[in-house]
């Protein structure tokens, strides 16, 4: 039974008057984005023009040296974003004109909610008078992405642009990072201001805190000392406030295990002697084991979910729990924190690498060593047919960690999670939280817009590359130098997978017939090299990272009953563990 | 976790569009059951008083109202769980009357405080106000006169004392 009743509205702007002479200082809507733009230091943005944003496409035509890249579909470009905003830490920008445009980009801002990735998405809108109207191309853009937005706006009078766009940038670089949308109806863009520049934002309701306690920090500094058997779970947070170095100097400063969470890969140097590398579903088995023999476990910017836990009660059952995250609403959602932190990963890790003391524990490394010699990730290569984990393993050598990874969704991340060992963070990015297929190619070329200056590599699936691979023109228009492997064992992988442990081998609708994608490449005019045999793979790894100025796609034909393994079925704990067929 | 129970959250939030789709989608997809939601002006014309009786497990409450601090024009989120506190709610009810029945109805709608705000031959309306459990009671009371329609306001709530809610 619930009442609903009114909130004040803000009254809608009048109607837009015909245009008189402009006065001095005066510019349009859309000419006061571009310049907030600029002011917010964006140099890259990534859509498609469409109807509702047409001012704001005319103002981007002379926007030097903000540079537009047209891409085929609105997905992409919100993709890009997030792997632009990943790679680089800055925050990444998509448009997309009204209705169908900004449509398009929702699955994309949902994965930047649920993996915490700044981003801005600038929507076109039909004109004032008519919202609500059920215009041509109207959808309610703001009421659809109100669930999966940080925050969004839709903003009423040109004057208001300058001010909306940096509150905008503001909420989604700081704090919790995640997307914010601005909807800017056309008759808005094309509205005359004097626009008000301003470095000061005041929100009133948002204030992120950012210092961790101190007594808190002092009680799970105690407790990391005093423990026999500790363990650090890093997740993405880790990454996202740049506390790498804070982390390691914890890290070396304890010799304290460190388990990544898939969001966290890269946080610690994998090749890093404690680091015990990704924990969960399809996790190490020593990760896991240290995790459920824990006596403390210090969580750091990890929401742990479903996917990391399994079934919560046996989820690291024996552990004091100290739980650090700048979201407060994280903190004892699933499991409850002993030692609750709310701040800054940066912060609180500075802080507590300070003050940490060195706890005693060599058995419990004994004990950990023990696990790792006696349950490495393992996969079996023979003269016929690709393991598609040899390929992962492959790209590892080859790039020797150092190359920014991005994958798509499905078996093949969690191959690449399990042997691509990034040796800095912003060396993995995958969709984690909303496990998106057809993330993974424009994420990269996102990825490498934002640093030209490194290798960067997609690793996809068969079946989530066809979801986005339409935009091989745009890379190759733009002259995109990246290599993407497609791992392809003519399935969707995960839902082959599940079928055959969990329905009795019943593949129902989960095997493809693919296209050649070496010629599919070929068409778009890019590199397309086919690989059907096991020698063959390094070499075309190589060739596909030395390929300068158009995209390479190196189409692997991988043996098609591969399973990832080991795997803690959905729900269940370690000790059900699968570790081998 | 321990059953479902009734809880009041009080949330403070910025007069501006779209905030009350915002509060209400978040409790929709957390998956929590509203009682009752009431919204009104404030002492400061900038904000607006929601009142939210939800149901949720007791140790639920605290972390929803977390959730709810989330939302950017959100200013305060009390969860009132075993705080002291005024919880008001109004109800107004159109009861079925004869000759016969209409002195009986006054006697009860007296004892409950309650004022009748209209009358006709056929009908009487009442208007009571005070915590749910009194406006459930005189429900109850009159209903096997028959309830032709009745609205009710949803709880307000104020902490008790000069804190503040």
């Amino acid at each position: 039974m619930a009442r609903q009743a009114t909130v004040p509205l803000k009254p809608r702007a009048a109607p837009l008057k015909p245009r008189a002479a402009p006065r001095a200082g005066q510019v349009n809507g859309a000419q006061a984005l571009v310049e907030s733009l600029r002011r917010e230091g964006v140099r890259i943005i990534f859509g498609v023009p469409g109807g509702a944003s047409l001012p704001i496409y005319d103002a981007l035509y002379d926007a030097d040296p903000l540079r537009h890249i047209l891409v085929r579909h609105e997905q992409v470009a919100v993709h890009a974003a997030v792997g632009y905003a990943r790679a680089s830490g800055r925050v990444g920008v998509c448009t997309a004109t009204s209705g169908p445009g900004a449509t398009n980009l929702v699955t994309g801002i949902a994965d930047a909610i649920m993996d915490s990735v700044p981003i801005v998405a600038i929507t076109g809108q039909v004109p004032r008078e008519v919202i609500g109207n059920d215009a041509f191309q109207e959808a309610d853009v703001t009421g659809i992405t109100m669930p999966i937005t940080k925050f969004n706006m839709l903003v009423m009078s040109a004057s208001e642009i300058p001010q909306a766009v940096h509150q905008a940038f503001y909420l989604a670089r700081t704090g919790r990072p995640g997307p914010v949308l601005v909807d800017i109806p056309r008759d808005v863009s094309q509205e005359m201001c004097v626009p008000e520049f301003t470095d000061e934002v005041t929100i009133p309701g948002y204030r992120p805190i950012l210092e961790g306690a101190p007594n808190q920090i002092a009680a799970a500094v105690k407790a990391l000392a005093e423990a026999e058997r500790p363990v650090i779970c890093a997740g993405g947070g880790v990454i996202g406030s740049n506390a790498s170095p804070e982390l390691a100097a914890l890290v070396d400063g304890t010799g304290i295990p460190v388990v990544l969470t898939l969001m966290g890969k890269g946080a610690l140097d994998e090749l890093h002697p404690r680091c015990l590398g990704m924990l969960g579903m399809h996790g190490s088995a020593y990760a896991n084991w240290a995790v459920n023999g824990a006596d403390v476990l210090l969580v750091v910017g990890a929401r742990l979910d479903d996917r990391v836990t399994g079934r919560l009660e046996d989820f690291a059952p024996r552990a004091r729990i100290i739980h650090v995250d700048i979201d407060p609403a994280e903190i004892g959602k699933n499991k409850p924190a002993h030692i609750p932190i709310v701040g800054d990963a940066k912060r609180v890790l500075a802080v507590m690498a300070a003050q940490a003391r060195a706890p005693q524990i060599e058995s419990w490394w004994r004990q950990i060593t023990e696990w790792r010699v006696r349950h490495p990730f393992r996969y079996h290569q023979n003269d016929h047919r690709i393991s598609a984990q040899y390929v992962c393993d492959m790209l590892n050598k080859v790039t020797g960690g150092r190359a920014v990874a991005v994958t798509d969704v499905g078996q093949h991340q969690m191959w690449m999670a399990q042997w691509y060992r990034p040796r800095a963070p912003r060396h993995f990015i995958t969709s984690g939280g909303l496990g998106v297929m057809g993330f993974g190619f424009p994420a990269a070329m996102g990825a490498k817009f934002a640093c030209p200056d490194e290798t960067v590599v997609a690793v996809v699936g068969d079946g989530g590359f066809q979801m986005t691979l339409q935009d091989l023109a745009t890379a190759v228009e733009h002259g995109v130098s990246l290599a993407i492997v497609v791992l392809n064992n003519g399935a969707l992988g995960m839902v082959r997978q599940w079928q055959s442990m969990f329905y009795g081998g019943r593949f129902s609708a989960s095997l493809l017939r693919n296209p050649d994608f070496a010629r599919v490449a070929e068409a778009f005019g890019a590199r397309g090299i086919r690989v059907e045999r096991p020698e063959q793979v390094e070499g075309a790894l190589r060739a596909a990272l030395e390929t300068e100025g158009v995209p390479c796609v190196v189409d692997v034909i991988c043996d098609p009953a591969e399973n990832v393994l080991p795997m803690i079925p959905s729900g269940q704990s370690v000790a059900e563990m699968i570790l081998d067929e | 976790m321990s059953e479902p129970h009734s809880a009041t959250i009080s949330v403070l939030v910025r007069n501006a569009p779209g905030v009350l789709v915002r509060v209400a989608g978040l409790i929709r997809r957390r998956g929590v059951n509203i009682h009752s939601l009431s919204v009104g002006p404030t002492e400061d014309p900038s904000t607006s008083r929601m009142t939210i009786v939800v149901d949720t497990a007791p140790e639920r409450t605290e972390l929803f109202a977390k959730q709810l601090r989330k939302l950017v024009e959100v200013l305060r989120a009390t969860a009132i769980d075993g705080t002291p506190s005024v919880d008001r709610e109004l109800a107004l009810m159109k009861v079925n009357v004869t000759s016969g029945t209409r002195m009986e109805i006054m006697e009860i709608a007296s004892v409950f405080r309650a004022n009748i705000v209209d009358l006709t031959d056929r009908t009487m309306t009442i208007e009571v106000t005070g915590r749910t459990e009194k406006v459930d009671a005189i429900l109850t009371l009159l209903a096997r006169h028959g309830i032709r329609e009745m609205a009710r306001t949803g709880q307000v709530t104020l902490v008790r004392g000069p804190q503040n809610t």
